[in-house]
């Protein structure tokens, strides 16, 4: 595998693969000194042209762990305010050596383009409405951890919440939960669902309190105040009345139900009660185990699994 | 190098009886209670995965010889560590586990065969990660020999001479050539 564009492209053995690979991530994490020279002198380049806190800096702390070589490029100061078109700003960068980009971009379909561009690795960070892949495994590492499903995630019934329409987590969580055999339900009103969802493999909700108690994970979405302004939910008040995860709703749950946020979260709106009063809230091992999913990615991509090494064990 | 002897197709020679092996752990348990004045401060660190049955089975030995001391026993993953790091697949479930503080105390290494010493190479490597041992020594079952370091073991079941491309396989079943 040279990409990893979407979860789509990945077969349910790989993403179990990823996800062993995961393990051995969390242990180096967790020595006194958590680095291993596993990725010595590989450059990983960080490209965001779109806001991003915790997933940048996860990626960069995973590219550290495994001693690559890092390179934040900020768009904002950069050439491409002169005007600089994104082919070329890749070439450029490419010509400096790069043996791996991390992109988010909020165009749909972009890290696609990019591949076109430069024999670097892509990784796709978050495009536009479409695919948030390493989001997606570090959920269902958090699931298999959490809910102690090594083998797989069968019988497990998950609701994803919120705004599915604009989230591209929800479908690239989609596609993972049910590679790994959950039974998803998609709860949302109406206006904030996709126009098509027939071929996604899932069952959709209006209403959240008729399930609670059935499930064995409660992934919040964040709701974004933007979309007030397009008209699609009359109040954020109503959104929270429906949907939020109040004190009421969160004892309905079952004991061992686990509730998940991809962050950052709206206090009020999707998050009423306050998480860390929450037993089954996993929202904060989430984030730990966003690093080591992302160690575990970059080293099937620029290690283990690399184009290199293949040829290399064939001769 | 670590093929299964189940798997014994056209020329497999059995080099050690699965008792030989036995007696084999045995005195390399007394050399190592004899070279470390008693178990005390040991930890027996297997090596990821065909060492760790070494490890295990040498803890029951030391376990009778001195019971009030029982000497801990880790498994050491090198994936991350080696210098072809990227040419063996990550085998699941072979995870790092050190159980107990590193500082001080001599890890003895244990491996089933000594070949190259690529492995225990990454493996000093990778034990800095976990603090600074008084010592370091290396138990293997079989030295077959072809060493590409500097690398020497400390305790030896069984010294073979072999060719380049033979294979080794040491198991508590015994230890098998083809």
């Amino acid at each position: 595998m040279k990409h990893l564009l979407s979860i789509s492209d990945l077969t349910p053995d790989q993403i179990h693969h990823l996800l062993e690979l995961t393990d051995h991530m969390v242990e180096v994490s967790s020595r006194p000194i958590p680095k291993v020279p596993a990725l010595r002198g590989k450059n990983v380049v960080s490209l965001f042209f779109e806001d991003s806190t915790r997933t940048r800096t996860s990626f960069d702390t995973a590219a550290k762990r495994l001693s690559a070589d890092t390179m934040n490029f900020a768009v904002s100061s950069s050439s491409v305010n002169k005007g600089e078109s994104l082919r070329d700003t890749i070439e450029t960068i490419s010509a400096m050596g790069v043996d791996a980009f991390v992109v988010r971009h909020k165009s749909s379909g972009a890290p696609q383009m990019i591949t076109r561009w430069t024999n670097a690795s892509i990784i796709n960070a978050g495009d536009g409405w479409h695919q948030h892949p390493t989001q997606a495994l570090l959920d269902c590492y958090t699931i298999r951890t959490g809910l102690n499903r090594r083998d797989g995630f069968d019988g497990l019934r998950i609701a994803i919440v919120g705004d599915i329409k604009h989230s591209r987590v929800a479908r690239s969580d989609v596609q993972a939960f049910a590679a790994l055999g959950a039974h998803v339900t998609l709860v949302a009103p109406p206006t904030l669902l996709p126009p098509s969802i027939d071929d996604w493999p899932v069952d959709v909700s209006h209403e959240l309190d008729p399930l609670l108690p059935h499930l064995d994970v409660l992934y919040l979405l964040r709701v974004q105040r933007e979309r007030m302004d397009d008209a699609l939910l009359p109040s954020l008040h109503e959104y929270s009345t429906m949907y939020g995860l109040t004190a009421a709703r969160s004892a309905r749950l079952a004991p061992h139900a686990l509730v998940m946020h991809p962050g950052p979260m709206n206090r009020g709106v999707e998050m009423v009660v306050d998480p860390s009063e929450l037993p089954g809230s996993v929202i904060l091992n989430q984030v730990a185990n966003g690093v080591a999913v992302r160690m575990a990615v970059l080293f099937w991509l620029l290690g283990e699994g690399s184009d290199l090494t293949r040829s290399e064990i064939a001769s | 190098m670590t093929a299964s002897a189940e798997s014994s197709s056209d020329a497999a020679r059995v080099v050690l009886s699965a008792d030989d092996v036995r007696r084999a752990i045995t005195r390399i348990a007394h050399e190592i209670v004899e070279r470390n004045h008693g178990p005390a401060s040991l930890v027996l660190v297997g090596l990821q995965r065909g060492g760790v049955w070494m490890a295990e089975a040498l803890a029951e030995v030391l376990a009778g010889i001195d019971p009030a001391n029982p000497v801990p026993v880790g498994t050491l993953d090198v994936s991350f560590h080696r210098d072809d790091v990227g040419l063996r697949p990550i085998v699941p479930g072979s995870v790092t586990d050190i159980p107990v503080p590193l500082d001080g105390r001599t890890v003895v290494l244990t491996d089933d065969v000594l070949f190259t010493g690529r492995t225990v190479r990454a493996a000093l490597e990778a034990l800095n990660d976990y603090g600074r041992p008084r010592a370091v020594q290396l138990a293997v079952m079989v030295d077959r020999g072809h060493r590409e370091l500097p690398i020497r073991p400390d305790f030896v079941g069984k010294n073979l001479p072999t060719s380049r491309d033979e294979q080794v396989a040491a198991t508590r079943e015994g230890v098998v050539i083809r």
